[in-house]
């Protein structure tokens, strides 16, 4: 086993971390802030690859329909979050996470009515056809881009969080609603927002998988449990915890396909049961928050 | 069904009727299960609404009475369907002995999942129950040479079964049914004993309020550990009937969407109600069949249906309708 | 268990009073159709689910089948009704729908399932209640004695069949072969095929590597197939994982390097994926319309497919439908009824021609001895018109020894 292979293998595991990470950050973030588990998370990932393609077609550039679909699927986020989500805020912390459960169903159902139940595809955009030498082996171009683009996400997110006015009143929305709202936030509107981020960036990790895998209506629900074995791993509710599990999760299963290829599943299953065992509230995660 | 008729001349206050009904719930659930088979359009659809309201029934133990919401049963209920089914076909084990064999292993799973997700709280339990279920599932998976791996565990069909003497032909659907329901009716009478004894308290205690309970002197991690290996006991005995009922163990049944379609049911009947989960498996099972035949994007409406449950009905068919008739005779 | 000393009692007493009520209930529409006269056959099939577009093609050809004898006047002055039942490519829910039908329509046999997990659970329950059933799921597994019973028929084709004829035309002696295998027991046996038929050819071995089934991702694999350097790349996986994976072999530059190949090509897959993903890559099929110019059945099926479907072409999968039902009900004419044993003696002698030439069914294992296409996926650019998918490389005639022997698979010979 040469050295090459494992760095190809590493980079192979990167790219697959950097869309967990990306998927697991929307659901972290709005488990964070409004202690909402969603589970209609997957299926808003495959809306935003179809929603993606769709427009993609549509304006004839992948890039347009790279930067819409988050956002369409952002406000389509938010309309959710208005119309079903605030109704259960103050009943029980299952409430909403059984009524994404069921919405999940229907997003699924209605995708299969318009586009059909075959799936479609999804043409990787001209400028990052084809591999790139490395030297030591070669890698395709579109994922050496995906690793880029969710790093400068994951830059933006972090300074809009940690640096600005904004950010900081988000934060402090997730420790103590009330106070907040006591000082004059509206509390709401932040909610609204945070949802709608969270549901933006399930579908940029949808449309950043959409060339990388088939697109059909079933691919956002291998997504979700994969989704929800990050944050668990990570703690629920940490940005960076998420950053982290991503990354580790991609890249184990990466080392292991290397090894004992048809473990690669089980393995990160096997890897979250360690952390709990070691730490039940996730790498990252704060004990007690999560009852 | 059986409700207002039977609860009248009892001269106790209030809510008597009621009382007594819930006095005699087992015996009232064994009577309207006898005639299900009259009144569903197929025998097989009878079945399954036996098997899964004594899965969903597990399941309300864990969820509806002590307030855990997890999304992993479907590991109970496939263990017991493929230890039934590996212990008949593989190893020759009588049906009646491989029942209570795959009934005590799969407490012992329940009792490994529950060690490791019982120590967490809140949200955090319903995920990691749902990535330990798939971890169950993946190893079904790769343990092809026990379970049959994709393509499923065969080969163990019950075709006739000697009770008591009496050959009885397991293939007639009627008297497969009625064979199924004596289980069912165990696990009803199991079940009430548990709600009626103190531990039934202590978890209706912790679910209402884990602190206070603690401070009551409760050993509160310990009755969750409980409460997660019976509930796992007699969903998993559900899976038993399934293998009995199918002749075949399918690997779906321990994907984690026969774990949602558990929680749905159980919504769906009203949790926290001791006839509710047949109400939710019946109600599931038929809008699904109706449904069904008549498009293929059925899932659209059970998805919406849910969802409306949820927002305006969060205690279900069978939990409403007892409420309304509490209240009506409260008023009385 | 004290009450089912009393049980039968109670059956039979409730069992008048329900079933008067029931019946008159639930045959409703059913009344002046004279239900014991019709010939029933049901037909499970996922009509929910990622192979939805191929169940409709299999629901269209069955129907034609089926309309085709009804016009003729039925058998024996029966007329023939297709029972579709949506088995949702679940085994519990397929077995269920099974029991339904035998139980509750008296289904006189039963024809259908796409996945071969559905099929051995369809299988389970006909064979032991003594119910002729005709598999069109691909997959060895029900060929061997475990799971075969006399009233059990495979009417597609396996990946015995078709691993052969692709790699007949693909390797070549002292290539060198790598295989990308899907864990589990369908991928295991197209695996099985290839290694065998390489062996045969005198072509190398030079690495396996097995997925996990259903995967997603595939990257991971690739740079160590591509470190393996070899000249074919043998995809042994089916369906969703076929297309993702061959997708990521084609991003990491593969097939720069080598021949992509795999056992079954389908129609509809390459559709959902592209022409440009799929060019040259060459795989196996029971049927594909394009077959017209060679065969006179073909060419007749097409032809009524399309008058019955406003013009649409028949796929791979419908085509089993239609050879499928169209077998088993010229056994029922040439039994002429629906008599179990005599139905199975009729498939048994049966020689048909439905679709693409000359099949029979093999006597010790029922599996259809029939051709096999390979065929090889059309660049963009010279492709004719939208269904102009591929071109057809070979056409194997059938001959028992493309299968594997009585004896291998455990059966008395």
């Amino acid at each position: 086993m040469d050295l090459s292979l494992i760095i190809m293998q590493l980079l192979s595991g990167i790219a697959l971390g950097a869309v967990l990470v990306i998927t697991a950050l929307g659901l972290t973030i709005v488990f964070g802030m409004l202690g909402v588990v969603n589970f209609a998370h997957g299926a808003l990932f495959m809306i935003g690859a179809y929603a993606g393609l769709y427009l993609a077609s549509l304006t004839g550039s992948f890039w347009w329909g790279l930067l819409l679909a988050p956002i369409l699927i952002g406000a389509f986020g938010m309309l959710i979050e208005f119309v079903l989500i605030r109704r259960l805020y103050g009943r029980s912390i299952d409430d909403p996470l059984l009524l994404t459960f069921g919405l999940s169903y229907i997003l699924v159902e209605g995708v299969r009515i318009v586009f059909g139940s075959d799936g479609i595809p999804f043409p990787t955009p001209p400028q990052l056809i084809g591999v790139l030498d490395l030297g030591i082996g070669f890698f395709p171009r579109y994922r050496l881009f995906v690793i880029m683009l969710v790093a400068v996400v994951l830059l933006v997110l972090w300074l809009t969080l940690e640096k600005t006015r904004v950010g900081l009143i988000v934060r402090a929305g997730a420790r103590d609603p009330t106070i907040m709202q006591v000082l004059g936030v509206d509390i709401g509107r932040v909610w609204l927002a945070i949802f709608g981020l969270g549901v933006g960036l399930a579908a940029l990790g949808g449309v950043l998988a959409g060339p990388m895998r088939s697109v059909n209506p079933e691919m956002g629900s291998l997504v979700l449990a994969e989704a929800f074995v990050v944050t668990v791993i990570g703690g629920l509710g940490s940005i960076v915890g998420a950053v982290v599990a991503g990354l580790m999760v991609g890249i184990s299963i990466s080392m292991v396909a290397l090894f004992a290829p048809e473990m690669a599943t089980i393995v990160m299953f096997a890897l979250m049961a360690v952390v709990l065992l070691i730490r039940p509230q996730g790498l990252f995660g704060v004990r007690g928050r999560t009852a | 069904m059986t409700g207002p008729s039977s609860g009248e001349a009892v001269a106790k206050p209030a809510s008597s009727g009621l009382a007594w009904l819930l006095d005699h719930r087992v015996l009232l659930s064994i009577a309207v299960l006898a005639v299900l088979p009259w009144l569903l359009p197929s025998k097989a659809l009878a079945v399954n609404v036996l098997i899964y309201g004594v899965v969903v029934m597990g399941y309300n133990l864990l969820f509806g009475y002590t307030g855990l919401l997890s999304f992993g049963q479907a590991a109970f209920f496939g263990s017991g369907a493929y230890f039934t089914g590996i212990a008949i076909g593989r190893y020759g084990v009588p049906w009646f002995a491989a029942v209570p064999i795959a009934v005590l292993l799969s407490t012992c799973l329940a009792a490994a999942i529950g060690i490791v997700s019982t120590r967490t709280r809140g949200i955090y339990f319903s995920m990691v129950t749902l990535a330990l279920a798939q971890l169950v599932y993946y190893v079904a998976l790769q343990a092809a040479s026990f379970t049959g791996g994709e393509n499923g565990l065969r080969g163990f069909t019950v075709d006739r079964i000697n009770l008591f003497g009496l050959q009885v032909n397991f293939l007639d659907p009627i008297n497969k049914y009625y064979v199924l329901m004596a289980f069912a009716a165990l696990a009803m009478w199991f079940q009430s004993r548990i709600l009626n004894s103190p531990f039934g308290a202590v978890i209706e205690a912790v679910r209402e309020n884990e602190q206070r309970a603690r401070a009551c002197g409760y050993d509160v991690e310990r009755s969750k550990l409980v409460v997660f290996m019976l509930s796992g006991a007699i969903s998993s005995l559900g899976g038993c009937m399934l293998a009995l009922h199918l002749s075949i163990v399918p690997l779906d049944i321990l994907h984690y969407q026969t774990s949602g379609m558990i929680v749905m049911m159980v919504l769906l009947g009203g949790a926290r109600s001791f006839f509710g989960p047949f109400v939710g498996a019946a109600s599931f099972l038929i809008l699904e069949d109706v449904i069904s035949l008549w498009t293929p994007h059925w899932q659209i409406f059970v998805g919406a249906i849910f969802v409306l449950f949820v927002l305006f009905l969060p205690k279900g068919i069978w939990g409403t309708l007892l409420d309304a008739l509490d209240s009506g005779k409260a008023r009385r | 268990m004290p009450r089912s000393g009393s049980t039968p009692k109670i059956t039979r007493r409730t069992a008048l009073a329900g079933l008067s009520a029931s019946a008159a209930l639930l045959a409703m529409p059913r009344l002046g159709r004279a239900a014991d006269e019709t010939i029933r056959i049901g037909f499970p099939t996922p009509l929910t689910g990622p192979f939805a577009a191929e169940a409709r093609d299999q629901v269209k050809c069955a129907e034609l089948a089926v309309k085709l004898v009804n016009d003729k006047g039925g058998i024996a002055g029966r007329k023939v009704e297709l029972l579709v039942r949506d088995d949702k490519l679940n085994a519990g829910e397929a077995a269920t729908r099974t029991l339904e039908l035998i139980e509750k329509d008296k289904v006189h046999a039963v024809v259908g399932a796409l996945s071969s997990a559905v099929q051995l659970a369809v299988n389970e329950v006909t064979r032991a209640r003594g119910v002729i059933y005709v598999s069109i799921s691909q997959s060895d597994t029900i060929n061997e004695a475990k799971d075969f019973s006399k009233y059990t028929f495979h009417e597609a084709l396996n990946p015995h069949m078709t691993t052969s004829a692709v790699a007949r035309q693909t390797l070549k002696k002292g290539m060198k072969v790598a295989h990308l295998v899907a864990d589990y027991a369908y991928g295991h046996e197209m695996l099985r095929g290839f290694k065998r038929a390489q062996a045969a050819i005198g072509a190398d071995n030079v690495g396996e590597i097995l997925h996990p089934f259903g995967a997603a991702d595939y990257s991971t694999f690739m740079p160590r197939l591509m470190s393996m350097r070899p000249d074919v790349l043998c995809i042994s996986n089916f369906g969703r994982d076929q297309a993702n994976a061959i997708k990521q072999a084609v991003d990491f530059g593969v097939k720069q390097q080598m021949k992509i190949v795999v056992p079954v090509i389908l129609h509809n897959q390459r559709l959902a994926v592209g022409p440009d993903v799929f060019e040259g890559v060459v795989g196996g099929a029971n049927y594909y319309w394009g077959l017209e110019t060679q065969s006179k059945s073909a060419s007749s099926f097409n032809t009524a497919f399309k008058a019955a479907n406003g013009g649409a072409i028949p796929t791979d999968y419908g085509a089993y439908g239609y050879s499928g039902v169209g077998s088993l009900l010229a056994a029922m004419q040439a039994a002429g009824g629906t008599d179990t044993d005599k139905v199975v003696d009729a498939l048994e002698k049966l020689q048909y021609d439905l679709t693409k030439g000359p099949q029979h069914y093999r006597k010790c294992d029922h599996q259809s001895v029939q051709s096999v296409l390979v065929l090889e996926s059309k660049k963009k650019s010279a492709m004719a018109g939208e269904n102009d998918l591929f071109a057809i490389l070979a056409n194997d005639a059938g001959s028992d020894d493309m299968l594997r022997s009585c004896s291998e698979l455990g059966h008395a010979t």
